[in-house]
């Protein structure tokens, strides 16, 4: 047997938040990895004795980057509570806010959190590095900043639609408190299409309504235009399409359903259950850094004792999209598969916020007031830009008893489960090729960034 | 490592992100590139440096031991003293040391420090009743002088902790504060370490809602038009901010999206005693009044005001659109 070297990895950057991996490398490649989240801030005791809205204003700051999805999560669950409808305006409103996070949420991952890594010294001589390094290579010039600057225009948007972003209370259980007028309702469609000039020049070098349409692997091969076409290009040359591959099951709330080992079936929130065997906790949210055997402040959620992926890869497949379908065939996601799957749903979200924007019908109501009940329990499904978010609550007497949150990343950075089990990180980092003596390997962030972790929303 | 630039370190403690985030959109480019302009870079960024693992570690190491100059240290999130002081809530990845030491030893050399947001200024949410982590700002636990660095922490530049307060903090905050130190220019600070060029401003000045405001022509319901103070919770005319002058994400603002101000840039915010969307009221009377106006008088001219409020004015307050819009002369009734 050859020897098994120990070693720490971390502190990542662009992983909004903290993570350390512990890698056990043999022969130059990883055998095993620990997937650690070194920060608690105890989001689910606080919310405890407190009233029930007031949860819209706590509980997006459990995340400064998917604080609208946080919101909407909660949202749901006290609409569901409450047993309140909001009016077509409000639902629209709400689904415009929530796609603009993600569609801001991807350009960000792509432009300044993934790309970055392929202008690493470790690439010189490839014949797209000096592209890359010109495009990537710093946050303030080339593709990043004029990617960063659509970025803004989405934001301009969540100004009109949430007020501000991050950390909005625009969105409740009954619609969302403003009520865009007509004038405002052209801003919105006139920033919107400000977004889709810079994507199809620089993101896509092409037609949005074309990159929609991509439905299989030979068609997606052909595409050569803007940073999608450089991408695909360095992903062959370096194989991203083996690497990183993950668990063979997948999850979206939206879609309904979830795919395991190639076989879809209906998802129900009923069999998610937290994993505390890896996790400084006892109980349900107790607290202890001393526990015995722990190594995460990330909990295990586990559907049906399954560790399943999350992510835009999840929803496109869970979907049955035809591309997505092919470029996994049955098996869990790699590398490219996680990055194209998010640049082809941030085409379609643009149509999608176009689509809601134009459906808006200034004058009628954008939100109804709910009465919440003295007690009650009900929970709150959204997908987020990371995947799929829920909020479990119960109320007694007026106040919240209980508010617990799995979040998209809490599914793909878990530890391991009482059985053994590794996260689907963990899984995907098993034979990663670890050379050099870094301690924190680029092809190791390569599949790290892929899954566009949340480290904040991770542990709350 | 020598150079002529402003450098800025920047370290996230226990907080969401959210003030890095809201930094990329700050007009001019980002962050990142408004500082360039200023002759600034960041030494280390998490969410904008390429480098992560073992050369970020020595980086840290070298700024700590003062080998590296760290003009600017900013902190975002609260620092975790938990549990029972030993900071182990959050040990920065890669180096099993607490964030609490890291912060404490980093900020002992920098030039100036900057706590980024309600969080890293006074606690914020991560030091709300019930939390359990000993979340504590730099220089203030709440209102109270102390934090993790304490009431007599000076950086070298003679400055305290400079608390560009906020949840998130507006990005021209950021760019414009970072930006003066960067030229050495510090700005001057109010009791709580906030900037005055924004805390002397009330996040009402500007508001949208102005003319309701005038008459009490009061929302009753969330995404009414009306003023949002009597009923809703709004605490803008009490917190500091140019909020409304300046406005968010381009046009945007609590106010102006529909929504009570939260006053989160007032320390201690996250602990309001009511609910955030509702009015506290003694005998129907709201509890949070204007900051420096005698009650007497706001009790007598909100009486006064109501009785001569418009009908236009009062019955767009209860409405989501303008069902009564401004026509020459006394408005019929209907």
């Amino acid at each position: 047997m050859t020897g098994t070297i120990r070693r720490i990895a971390g502190p990542f950057s662009r992983v909004e938040g903290d993570l350390e991996i512990t890698l056990d490398i043999t022969d130059g490649h990883v055998a095993q990895a620990r997937v650690t989240a070194t920060l608690y801030r105890g989001f689910e005791s606080l919310l405890t004795g407190r009233a029930p809205m007031d949860g819209l204003v706590l509980v997006p700051r459990i995340c400064g980057i998917c604080s609208a999805a946080q919101s909407a999560a909660a949202a749901r669950a006290l609409a569901h509570l409450t047993g309140v409808q909001a009016p077509p305006n409000g639902r629209l409103a709400a689904e415009i806010v929530l796609a603009c996070e993600t569609l801001a949420d991807h350009l960000t991952h792509f432009a300044l959190f993934f790309m970055p890594d392929f202008a690493h010294p470790t690439y010189r001589g490839r014949a797209w590095f000096e592209t890359v390094a010109a495009r990537f290579g710093d946050s303030s010039g080339g593709s990043s900043a004029r990617l960063l600057a659509a970025r803004t225009r989405l934001l301009d948007l969540m100004g009109l639609f949430a007020g501000k972003w991050p950390h909005t209370l625009a969105l409740q259980p009954g619609g969302t408190t403003k009520a865009i007028d007509a004038a405002e309702r052209m801003r919105a469609l006139s920033l919107l299409a400000e977004c889709r000039e810079v994507m199809e020049a620089v993101l896509y070098g092409g037609p949005i309504g074309a990159i929609g349409e991509i439905a299989s692997r030979s068609t997606l091969d052909s595409w050569t235009g803007g940073d999608f076409g450089l991408f695909l290009t360095l992903a062959r040359d370096l194989n991203l399409d083996a690497l990183g591959r993950g668990p063979a099951a997948f999850l979206s709330q939206d879609a309904g359903t979830c795919v395991i080992d190639g076989q879809s079936v209906p998802f129900d929130p009923a069999g998610v259950r937290e994993d505390l065997a890896s996790s400084w906790y006892h109980g349900e949210t107790e607290p202890d850094a001393d526990k015995a055997g722990a190594y995460s402040w990330c909990k295990a959620p586990r559907l049906n004792g399954r560790a399943m992926e999350v992510g835009a890869l999840a929803r496109a497949i869970t979907s049955g999209d035809p591309l997505a379908l092919d470029l996994v065939a049955g098996r869990g996601g790699t590398v490219r598969d996680r990055v194209v799957a998010r640049l082809i749903e941030a085409a379609r979200l643009l149509d999608r916020i176009g689509a809601a924007i134009r459906a808006l019908t200034p004058g009628e109501p954008f939100c109804i007031e709910p009465h919440l009940p003295a007690d009650g329990e009900a929970h709150g499904l959204v997908e987020a830009a990371r995947g799929t978010l829920g909020h479990w609550i119960r109320v007694e007497n007026g106040v919240i008893r209980r508010w617990q949150v799995i979040a998209p990343t809490t599914w793909n950075f878990s530890p391991r489960d009482a059985t053994g089990q590794p996260g689907p990180l963990e899984q995907a980092l098993a034979g990663t090729p670890a050379i050099g003596d870094d301690g924190t390997p680029i092809a190791v962030q390569h599949v790290v960034r892929s899954f566009d972790p949340c480290m904040a929303c991770t542990v709350h | 490592m020598v150079s002529e630039r402003f450098s800025i370190l920047w370290l996230q403690a226990g907080g969401c992100g959210g003030c890095a985030v809201a930094g990329l959109g700050a007009e001019g480019g980002g962050l990142a590139a408004v500082l360039k302009r200023f002759g600034a870079e960041f030494l280390w960024h998490p969410s904008l440096s390429t480098l992560s693992g073992a050369p970020v570690i020595a980086l840290l190491e070298a700024c700590a031991l003062g080998h590296t100059r760290v003009d600017l240290l900013c902190v975002e999130g609260a620092v975790l003293t938990g549990p029972k002081g030993s900071g182990r809530f959050q040990i920065l990845s890669g180096t099993r040391r607490p964030m609490a030491e890291w912060v404490t030893a980093i900020a002992a050399q920098a030039g100036a420090v900057v706590a980024v947001g309600s969080c890293a200024a006074f606690g914020g949410v991560a030091a709300a009743l019930g939390a359990e982590t000993g979340a504590v700002g730099l220089q203030f636990r709440d209102g109270d002088l102390g934090g993790l660095l304490g009431a007599d922490f000076r950086a070298r530049n003679g400055l305290p902790v400079i608390n560009l307060a906020g949840c998130a903090p507006h990005p021209g905050w950021l760019a414009e504060s970072l930006s003066a130190l960067a030229l050495g220019d510090p700005p001057p600070l109010d009791e709580f370490g906030r900037p005055r060029a924004i805390a002397n401003h009330l996040a009402h000045h500007g508001c949208g809602r102005n003319e309701f405001y005038e008459f009490k022509a009061s929302a009753m319901r969330s995404s009414d038009r009306g003023c949002l103070m009597e009923n809703l919770g709004c605490k803008a005319t009490q917190a500091p901010g140019d909020c409304n002058l300046r406005r968010w994400n381009g046009s945007g603002s609590c106010t102006d999206g529909g929504f009570a101000c939260i006053a989160c840039t007032v320390p201690g915010f996250q602990n309001a005693p009511a609910p955030f969307q509702r009015t506290p009221k003694i005998a129907g009377i709201p509890v949070g009044l204007p900051l420096d106006m005698p009650k007497a008088w706001f009790v007598a001219l909100a009486a006064l005001s109501k009785s001569a409020t418009p009908k236009r004015v009062r019955t767009n307050a209860l409405a989501d659109h303008v069902v009564l819009p401004p026509a020459r002369g006394p408005v019929k009734p209907t």
